[in-house]
């Protein structure tokens, strides 16, 4: 009996909750305006927008067994009246150049030609230019992005928290050294333009990155930028080192300019924002305050512990106020591992920048997407950003992949 | 009577409940001691209100794996996942710990709160039943 009034119950209020739920208001800097434009995709991940204004996005789970979907403009209106539907592979990553689309699954990178009226020319039948990478499932998501000399660049998340020999557990020490590092925990770059490629074939570009989920090309000093997801369970499987408050802000979540060749120090280490320093990893017999890795980079900046940075985008537009061009945004998709702490992030960022250098504080410049405030399980979020992606126009695109929102953003005061 | 009407009558049935099963656990030792094992050793990754991560975390909730047999849940909590696992249609990953460490006492009165609170009431498991299981990992 107890068990039915449960069912019943739980029934009721996921009805409830549904019913409840009303459109989000976008809260943005004065003079800006968000504008629904596609809903109810479901996973959408990473987006792009193609010169002509066609929006593409790819999905994590596919709808009606298609992958990546297209929405078009055709009558100038304003409103997407036309969906193109395919590709058959859930994914991340989504790029254009070149004449082409590029989109990634969890283990490969297709292409697709288009054709004058850019239209993929045969949907069914891309080019699979890279394949095999790895993916074990945790961190496995592909992201991609285009240098626009021939390569495209994709994170290979590391399938492990912090690379011990069981991965998760309590107590177990950190493999010395990280032999993951071999085919992950880092970017590949590879050509644009060659057929099944694989990690032979690659270059690691850069190392020590435990898993980058968005990744930028920066058109204004000609190098690439990424954000890193840092590593959880300091304060779970290190009560008397890290405190519930510490080990929900740390480690920082970091934003780092990769040049060729760079390593970022995962495994070994972590950027402490509060200290500013690479402390050592307690699996590699850190205490919270020894430093380690001195060849590591140190990021651009560190974002409170676990808000989870997933998409990256430098704003190359004019419509936006001068301060925004060669800046950075970055889309938060909000923490699970800062309990017993509210849950934070499930925003997206703004970082001044001139030639790819940080000029100021970050500051928050889209909230609003949980809906209901603070919330405690990042399940409550009612939107939790995911995507980013610049229009002709100079307006910027946010996905969102809890309910498969995707907004314009436009300034609107001259 | 209105929808509305049927529904906040089964609303505030649901709250009389709530507060009834509340007012229970606060007198119970072992779903005290385990409320506070969960805080501490669960809620993390399960998330205070066991509805796991989207992705990431599978939930306690409205699963079998919480509700039904109880040496496959002891047996978990015991050995940790290293292998992907469906819950309610959708695969996870993320591998669990093994929480060995914990003494039988602290297991089954861990599991009797998760049990209780976030598989509709199912039975409680006892620290015979846990040391049964124990006595069956392999070395």
């Amino acid at each position: 009996m107890r068990t039915l009034f449960f069912v019943v119950l739980t029934g009721l209020f996921q009805s409830f909750a549904a019913w409840t739920q009303t459109p989000v208001t976008l809260k943005l800097p004065e003079g800006f305006e968000a504008t629904q434009v596609a809903a109810n995709w479901g996973r959408v991940r990473h987006i792009a927008v193609h010169p002509n204004g066609d929006l593409y996005m790819k999905l994590e789970r596919l709808k009606q067994g298609n992958g990546i979907i297209r929405l078009r403009d055709t009558n100038g209106d304003g409103v997407y009246d036309d969906t193109l539907q395919f590709g058959n592979y859930p994914g991340t990553g989504i790029a254009l150049g070149g004449g082409y689309l590029y989109a990634s699954s969890n283990q490969a990178i297709y292409r697709y030609k288009l054709n004058a009226q850019q239209d993929p020319i045969d949907p069914n039948n891309p080019e699979r230019i890279v394949q095999g990478l790895v993916d074990k499932g945790q961190h496995a998501s592909k992201s991609i992005t285009l240098d626009g000399k021939g390569h495209v660049y994709v994170n290979i998340g590391a399938p492990s928290n912090v690379c011990q020999v069981r991965d998760r557990f309590q107590g177990s020490p950190g493999m010395m050294p990280c032999t993951l590092l071999d085919s992950a925990g880092g970017i590949w770059q590879f050509r644009m333009d060659k057929i099944d490629q694989s990690y032979a074939e690659g270059v690691r570009y850069a190392t020590g990155l435990r898993n980058v989920v968005g990744l930028d090309w920066n058109p204004f000093v000609q190098d690439l930028f990424v954000t890193v997801h840092g590593r959880d369970m300091l304060h779970q499987h290190y009560p008397e080192l890290y405190d519930a408050k510490l080990g929900a802000e740390l480690p920082a979540e970091t934003f780092y300019r990769i040049p060729k060749g760079a390593d970022g120090g995962w495994p070994y280490v972590y950027w402490d924002q509060f200290q500013k320093k690479k402390i050592l990893s307690p699996e590699y017999g850190g205490d919270g305050k020894k430093e380690g890795a001195p060849g590591a980079m140190e990021p651009l900046m560190g974002f409170p512990g676990h808000l989870a940075p997933n998409a990256l985008l430098f704003y190359q537009g004019n419509q936006f106020p001068a301060q925004y061009r060669e800046g950075a945004f970055i889309a938060f998709h909000g923490s699970w591992n800062r309990s017993p702490e509210i849950q934070e992030g499930f925003y997206v960022v703004f970082v001044p920048m001139k030639g790819g250098k940080v000029t100021g504080d970050w500051e928050i410049f889209a909230d609003g997407f949980t809906g209901k405030g603070k919330v405690s399980n990042p399940r409550d979020a009612q939107h939790r950003p995911c995507g980013l992606a610049m229009g002709p126009d100079g307006s910027i695109y946010v996905s969102d992949d809890a309910r498969g929102m995707v907004w314009k953003i436009e300034y609107k005061r001259k | 009577m209105s929808r509305v009407g049927i529904q906040l009558t089964f609303l505030v049935w649901g709250l009389v409940l709530v507060a009834e099963i509340s007012a229970q656990q606060e007198k119970n030792p072992v779903l005290l001691r385990g409320a506070a094992l969960y805080q501490k050793h669960c809620a993390a990754c399960h998330q205070a209100d066991g509805k796991g991560v989207t992705r990431l975390i599978p939930p306690l909730v409205g699963t079998d794996y919480v509700s039904g047999d109880k040496s496959r849940l002891i047996r978990i909590l015991l050995q940790g996942l290293n292998e992907p696992i469906v819950v309610q249609e959708e695969e996870y990953y993320s591998p669990m710990a093994s929480f060995q460490y914990l003494s039988d006492i602290e297991s089954a009165d861990v599991l009797t709160y998760i049990r209780t609170r976030f598989g509709g009431g199912a039975s409680p498991v006892s620290v015979k039943e846990v040391q049964q299981q124990r006595k069956k990992l392999p070395k």
